[in-house]
């Protein structure tokens, strides 16, 4: 039986407009889960499932990937209509419905691309769909697939009869299985992808038209807030409700343990109630203090691992003619979302709806359900988009806070995080601390390389069952995913990076098979997962980028002690091509003159200018860059300010350069942000950067360098993600300006001018930079 | 509480029931339905609550609404639709000067705002006066690019 999409469309994606809320039962049965996660009604074996041809000729296609303004909409949406061979204003891509799209995970981790784009999943429902068409046209023109052509959505024959999607499928199911042979356009023939297509979203944008979650309204909604305990490990003793008697329109306080909230009628309400809510709470544990958290980390009980161990680094830098050896420190930062968090959830006896800017609508839906106690095919979760997230920020805890408040309320409510809400209790990324140690031999090549990072971790996404590793899980008693302390067993199996422990110069040697993009055979790379005080969570290059500080600029030491040039001095201890391809690009975009670092004649006064490189293998094979940073620092204040970067990507086939331009300016920039200015500050008994005056970040009015892109496109390549690799190498190369200019090495971030002016006097007498 | 308030807002007069000392971002989304001021902060540190009153950017987010009386309103909506943008959302739209787009309240106004006064205002002056505005997408370049844009097609 063919069943009419447009029906089943109409049955479920009309919620969109109307909010109202039809019975999830009517989604089609269960069927075993996707991608190796979780069991989900939508099969992502059946092209239905991706893709349906209205009998108006528009494409509907379905995804489990969002966008929160990286620009996948409408790179998405060039791949559907490429692959489909329509015009892209046929195509309208749905994101992130838990009633309607594939469970596709989390949108993280610079993997949407790949998961999409290459051979798997929409890319390969698109070309399935194609190829279906063609065999329906061929039987219906009464001619071979071979002579057939198409042109937006329509089927042309030799005869020139012709025949268009909408005659062959509009409204009716294909009923067909993904086909893994099915062939994708070639690069040669696109039409649409690869094209600078503009941002769909920004027309709406642009004239304020466009909805956030922030603008979902529900027809009887009330406006929620939270009360979070004072500090860090707080708990509930007393809530007083007396206390907001006086408050007109306040509906409920809701207290679940530890989690307390206010529902009122209107949000001025709502933030009076809990402001004025008495509760008293039982004080947390202290915590460890700021100024000495590194040693701090380094004493914890950890859980151990190692990347690579050749086990004879000790033996070797015997040999050396020269050992360094290097500290490096990096804060805790924050995703600081520009708005705070907000969803609305709408939970009634026996169904739920959430609309949430989470990146992970099928988890969020899971633990939605689990903390409503209601089973998970009665839970919907909506995806609209929120205000940039750059990893786990608060969408994920306002939407289960959201979903507990309706319940409690039984009225759909909106909840809005206050900005210390959202600060406070954020998933931070993470502290890191990595301690570098290697020799040179007499050649001047690196004999040997050993480092140990000690990483503070607490919580992560809450996945599909771990409520406790956000801030509404704890406080409702879950406990959060924690390191177990345990000694390090031997590297084994294949060689992975994907947190880039280990530098692009390292072999990557685990039982004779080398998976690196070095040469430095003896190598080891230890990491201590230690227990953090606060939440942690993915933050944009999470570890990539704290892991690729510490490298690069270690390499950069070994270079200045070897007397390189940076560039060369990478080159002779890297074999990856495609690292060599993004460093040679760089260099002659930036018109790179070999010679060493730091400059010749270096000044002592007024304001001096540098020029630094940093490059990684992005998870060791998700995508490929090199930038170059050049930068003035006043010697009397200490400021830095970057004046110009150049920045080399290979991230394979692009879809769309425009957009992939804009994410790499704004990851650079962010990477810039992190890396002058940005620290997660704290007291004994809470974190005390908590808005924009306490947690600093580049304002517009800073003065904005050049970034220059240059793409290395290697042929027959697959795509990689690319968001999240520009961002990585920024600090690095910002600190190995600094050196350039001044001879002073930073080894603590940001690069705030106290800490700048510091290291500039140490280095000026003699201390231990250079 | 409750007490009947006119406000002018884009153009219209709207007649809403509210406490008054409600900040005026609550009223513009929850009772005008409007989308382009948004909550950022709510202590008027980063600019996506944004809205022109005078001539003036105003945070709205701090802003009683019994404070606003008579005045004019302009809310990013205001300016322009999509199918007709003003001359500076029509320079955003041409270069792509979004990622996330929340903060473009704050972004557009203030340009807006300041080359409404000084129509050969620096690249220094149009900086200075973004100083309380924040993009965590770190769109900046594009920004930049976009109003230099329009005060450039002002100006001819």
């Amino acid at each position: 039986m063919i069943e009419s999409r447009r029906d089943f469309l109409k049955s479920c994606g009309a919620l969109i407009i109307t909010f109202s809320s039809a019975p999830v039962s009517l989604l089609s049965a269960q069927s075993p889960g996707p991608f190796g996660t979780h069991p989900s009604h939508i099969d992502p074996e059946k092209l239905d499932s991706w893709l349906a041809v209205g009998d108006d000729g528009l494409v509907t296609a379905y995804t489990g990937k969002c966008d929160f303004g990286q620009g996948i909409l409408t790179a998405q949406s060039q791949l559907v209509a490429e692959e489909l061979c329509v015009r892209i204003a046929r195509v309208k891509l749905i994101q992130c419905d838990t009633s309607i799209c594939p469970d596709q995970g989390t949108t993280s981790g610079s993997q949407s691309t790949p998961t999409n784009f290459n051979s798997e999943n929409l890319a390969l429902a698109a070309a399935t769909a194609r190829e279906a068409l063609l065999s329906l046209a061929a039987k219906k023109l009464g001619e071979p697939v071979e002579n057939l052509t198409v042109a937006d959505g329509v089927i042309t024959g030799t005869t020139g009869r012709h025949v268009r999607y909408e005659d062959l499928i509009g409204n009716k199911h294909f009923n067909l299985p993904l086909n893994g042979t099915a062939k994708r356009r070639s690069a040669a023939d696109w039409t649409v992808l690869g094209k600078p297509i503009p941002s769909l979203d920004r027309t709406a944008l642009m004239t304020g038209q466009f909805e956030f979650v922030h603008n979902v309204r529900v027809p009887g909604m009330l406006h929620g807030r939270v009360v979070r305990p004072p500090e860090m490990g707080a708990t509930v003793v007393r809530v007083d409700e007396q206390s907001v008697r006086n408050i007109p329109g306040l509906v409920k306080v809701v207290v679940r343990k530890d989690f307390v909230g206010v529902v009122a009628e209107t949000q001025y309400q709502a933030t009076l109630a809990a402001r004025q809510l008495a509760v008293k709470w039982h004080p947390g544990p202290e915590l460890p203090p700021q100024k000495d958290f590194f040693d701090h980390l380094q004493k914890q009980p950890a859980h151990d691992a190692l990347s690579v161990d050749s086990q004879d680094v000790d033996a070797r830098l015997a040999d050396a003619t020269s050992i360094i050896r290097a500290r490096y420190t990096y804060p805790y930062q924050m995703h600081g979302s520009v708005g705070a968090s907000c969803a609305v959830a709408d939970v009634k006896p026996a169904s739920a709806t959430v609309w949430s800017a989470t990146q992970s609508a099928y988890p969020t839906r899971s633990i939605v359900g689990k903390l409503l106690n209601m089973p998970l095919d009665k839970v919907r979760v909506i995806y609209v988009r929120g205000s940039g997230c750059y990893g786990l920020n608060g969408a994920d805890a306002v939407s289960f806070d959201a979903a507990i408040l309706s319940q409690a309320a039984g009225k759909p409510v909106r909840l809005q995080f206050s900005r210390p809400d959202e600060m406070m209790w954020e998933n931070l990324g993470s502290a890191c601390t990595v301690q570098l140690r290697a020799g040179l031999a007499r050649d001047g090549r690196i004999i040997a390389w050993d480092r140990e990072d000690w990483v503070a971790s607490m919580g992560n996404r809450p996945g599909y069952d771990q409520p406790g590793n956000v801030i509404t899980g704890m406080l409702l008693g879950y406990e959060p995913e924690l390191p177990e302390p345990r000694s390090a067993k031997p590297p084994a199996g294949k060689f992975r990076n994907q947190s880039n422990t280990v530098p692009s110069y390292f072999a990557g040697c685990i039982a004779g098979s080398c998976g690196g993009d070095g040469t430095i055979r003896s190598e080891r790379a230890l990491t201590h997962t230690v227990r953090s005080p606060f939440f942690t969570g993915p933050l944009r290059s999470p570890l990539r980028i704290q892991n690729t500080f510490a490298n690069e600029c270690f390499m950069d030491e070994l270079c200045a002690r070897a007397n390189a040039d940076p560039v060369a001095f990478r080159l002779m201890h890297l074999q990856n091509s495609r690292v060599i391809g993004v460093l040679k690009a760089v260099a002659q975009a930036a018109n790179w003159q070999a010679r060493s670092s730091p400059k010749a004649g270096v000044s002592r006064a007024g304001t001096v200018s540098g020029r630094g490189i940093a490059c990684v293998a992005y998870e060791g094979n998700n995508g490929y860059a090199a930038l170059v940073a050049e930068v003035d620092v006043d010697l009397e204040t200490g400021t830095v300010q970057p004046k110009r970067f150049v920045v080399a990507l290979d991230c394979g086939p692009i879809s769309n350069p425009d957009g992939l331009r804009n994410q790499i300016e704004g990851g650079i920039l962010q990477g810039m942000s992190r890396g002058l200015v940005e620290e997660v500050t704290w007291d004994s008994r809470r974190v005390t950067s908590v808005d924009w005056e306490t947690y600093n970040s580049l304002y517009l009015d800073y003065e904005t360098p050049t970034v220059e892109t240059v793409f290395v496109t290697p042929a027959d390549v697959p795509a990689t993600g690319a968001g999240e690799t520009a961002i990585t190498v920024t600090p690095a190369a910002i600190g190995n300006a600094i050196f350039d200019a001044t001879g002073a090495r930073l080894r603590e971030l940001p690069f705030t001018p106290q800490r700048v002016k510091a290291t500039l006097v140490k280095s000026a007498q003699g201390g231990e930079s250079v | 509480m409750r007490e009947k308030i006119t406000l002018n807002v884009n153009g219209q007069q709207h007649v809403v029931e509210v406490d008054p000392e409600t900040p005026l971002l609550f009223v513009l989304n929850d009772d005008l339905g409007l989308r382009g001021p948004r909550f950022g902060c709510g202590m008027a540190q980063c600019g996506a609550c944004t809205v022109i009153m005078r001539g003036q950017v105003v945070r709205s987010c701090v802003m009683p609404v019994r404070a606003v009386g008579q005045d004019e309103v302009t809310t990013l909506e205001g300016l322009g639709t999509p199918e007709q943008p003003h001359p500076i959302q029509q320079a955003f739209i041409e270069e792509g000067a979004a990622q996330c787009g929340f903060c473009l309240s704050g972004v557009i106004l203030t340009a807006k705002a300041v080359l409404d006064v000084k129509p050969n205002a620096s690249d220094q002056e149009i900086r200075d006066a973004l100083g309380g505005v924040l993009c965590r997408c770190f769109t900046h370049i594009r920004m930049l690019r976009a109003i230099r844009k329009y005060a450039e097609a002002r100006r001819t």
